[in-house]
């Protein structure tokens, strides 16, 4: 049973942790705030100042188009992951336990590697001396092997790759605790494998649906080297731009302005999938 | 029958999808010559052996796996007495601490990397190599703290209520029921973030990126100067470390049940 903390050594033991996630999380955050506020200096690094310069560029063309580009790359690949992770996921947990942990096993390795690792493997897929064009020409459907990457489609490509394991852990909890029997009375009245996927499973889940796609989102919208290695400049999304301002281009400001902008858009948008994800759990 | 076909044919897909990039990225890595050919022309382990035996990419994997233990370790020390207090005290404001633990994972990468990045340059540290070990340590806090937070839930009350009775005091119950009992959440948590630091990018670069090479930095760097197959043998030693490390704890644990799905004689 739980108590209430009383003595000095019961609050010890969060003091730590709670310290640490304090300096190490916490005021890193808030200086990364104030040096939004920061003046660049040309040659140098930035001087504290207080002045709205690097929220201001926001106004400009160049962010605004880049900003456009990130929301609608995440939002793309977050409807794609969705769409395939859904029915995967469905399929999935109807399998045998055996099953199952062989394909965790499998998405979580995919998960947890680099994006310097899957950008690396895709451009060799989409090389033209190693990559698939190879198998297109041996197949008659191509002339002669050609490069695939730097392009839209490559891009699009390596995030999906990326996001749809996280999609599927991000949908499993959801649908392995989904009552069977539900399925099982739609069977039972007559309507066929997919029609009580499509008219029970999915209406079912309709908030969880909603959540997942929000999280894919934000998790897209992080994604920091795929449009590097496997786009144009012109595909580079806010992640990408944040990293080149802070490290090539020193602009420490600029980017700690953007990360902020990053942050409360990430941050709403996560509050709204917790609601929605709490909707369902409470009914 | 049809949909059975059907079936067949969507998962084999997703399968090729998730597939194809590692399998031609391994193909290359046994290339003979120092070229980009698929299929392989020849076959030698020489690109694996480089790993090890060239200074450069030998000391790029030591970093690599010095920071990954380091950091998980730290994930672990750091977590582990935030889970326990949740767990131990009815306390709600408690719970903006847990919440703090968990918005490292949550929040897009390159955010909490340009949080440590000016960080480490305001308190003078920037590019020493420790300062990697606690970035990562903060950054993975994540996962101990879920896995922890699902095996305390799983203790059974009577066990210390139990013991409780019989006199053992709230640090005797810690030592001889609770560290027994979730034990494996431990080790899976501080196996996540090991695998998960391995193969950091981003918080690493900001921190240290100057001054500490770990192997995805390497590798990005390289990437740059174009193609050498180390890189390919590298990432096929890395998805067979997440391999055998995931698979352990499958093995040992209950992944599905780590992962959020309850076992359905759990319910009653």
């Amino acid at each position: 049973m739980k108590i209430k903390p009383r003595t000095f050594s019961d609050y010890a033991t969060i003091g730590f942790p709670a310290g640490m996630l304090m300096v190490f999380f916490v005021i890193p955050f808030g200086i990364m705030i104030a040096v939004s506020f920061f003046q660049r200096v040309q040659g140098a690094f930035y001087e504290p100042a207080f002045v709205f310069d690097n929220y201001a560029r926001f106004l400009t063309s160049f962010f605004g188009g880049i900003l456009g580009f990130s929301i609608g790359l995440a939002a793309l690949v977050a409807v794609v992951s969705v769409l395939l992770a859904f029915p995967f996921t469905y399929i999935l947990t109807r399998m045998t336990r055996r099953t199952q942990v062989v394909w965790l096993v499998f998405l979580l390795s995919v998960l947890s590697l680099s994006e310097v690792l899957i950008g690396f493997g895709w451009s060799t897929l989409l090389s033209r001396t190693a990559g698939i064009s190879n198998l297109l020409v041996a197949l008659g459907v191509l002339d002669k092997p050609m490069s695939l990457s730097p392009s839209f489609g490559a891009v699009m490509t390596g995030m999906v790759y990326q996001t749809f394991p996280y999609t599927v852990l991000v949908l499993f909890p959801a649908l392995s605790r989904l009552d069977p029997s539900l399925v099982e009375v739609a069977r039972t009245l007559g309507s066929g494998p997919v029609r009580s996927f499509l008219n029970v499973v999915v209406p079912a889940l309709r908030n969880s649906i909603v959540s997942t796609l929000i999280m894919v989102f934000v998790f897209a919208l992080g994604c920091y080297l795929l449009p590097q290695l496997l786009g144009k400049p012109s595909h580079w999304t806010l992640s990408v731009l944040i990293t080149d301002q802070a490290i090539y281009q020193s602009n420490m400001p600029f980017a700690a302005a953007m990360a902020v902008f990053l942050v409360l858009v990430s941050l709403s948008l996560v509050a709204i999938s917790l609601l929605y994800g709490k909707k369902e759990n409470a009914a | 029958m049809i949909n059975t076909f059907i079936l067949r044919l969507f998962l084999g897909a997703i399968a090729l999808f998730m597939a194809a990039p590692l399998a031609v990225v391994a193909g290359v890595s046994f290339n003979e010559r120092k070229s980009l050919s698929f299929p392989p022309e020849g076959f030698s382990l020489d690109w694996y052996a480089q790993i090890f035996t060239e200074d450069s990419w030998r000391s790029a994997l030591f970093n690599s796996v010095g920071v990954a233990v380091g950091a998980s370790s730290l994930a672990v020390v750091v977590a582990f007495p935030l889970a326990w207090f949740l767990w131990r005290f009815h306390a709600p404001w408690a719970r903006i601490v847990q919440v703090l633990g968990l918005a490292p994972f949550i929040l897009p990468p390159v955010i909490t990397a340009l949080g440590f990045l000016s960080f480490w340059t305001t308190a003078g540290s920037y590019g020493q190599a420790w300062t990697v070990v606690i970035s990562h340590g903060i950054f993975f806090v994540t996962l101990p703290l879920v896995t922890l937070t699902l095996g305390f839930e799983a203790v059974d009350d009577s066990l210390v209520e139990a013991a409780a009775t019989m006199g053992a005091d709230d640090r005797t119950i810690l030592r001889t029921i609770i560290l027994p009992l979730i034990l494996p959440y431990i080790i899976s948590g501080m196996a996540f973030a090991f695998v998960l630091s391995l193969n950091e990018y981003i918080v690493a670069y900001m921190a240290v990126g100057f001054t500490v090479e770990t192997l995805p930095i390497k590798i990005f760097n390289s990437l740059r100067y174009g193609y050498t197959p180390t890189m390919a043998s590298v990432t096929v030693l890395f998805v067979a470390i997440a391999v055998v490390v995931f698979g352990l704890i499958a093995r040992f644990g209950d992944l599905p049940r780590l992962l959020g799905a309850w076992r359905h004689d759990d319910d009653s």
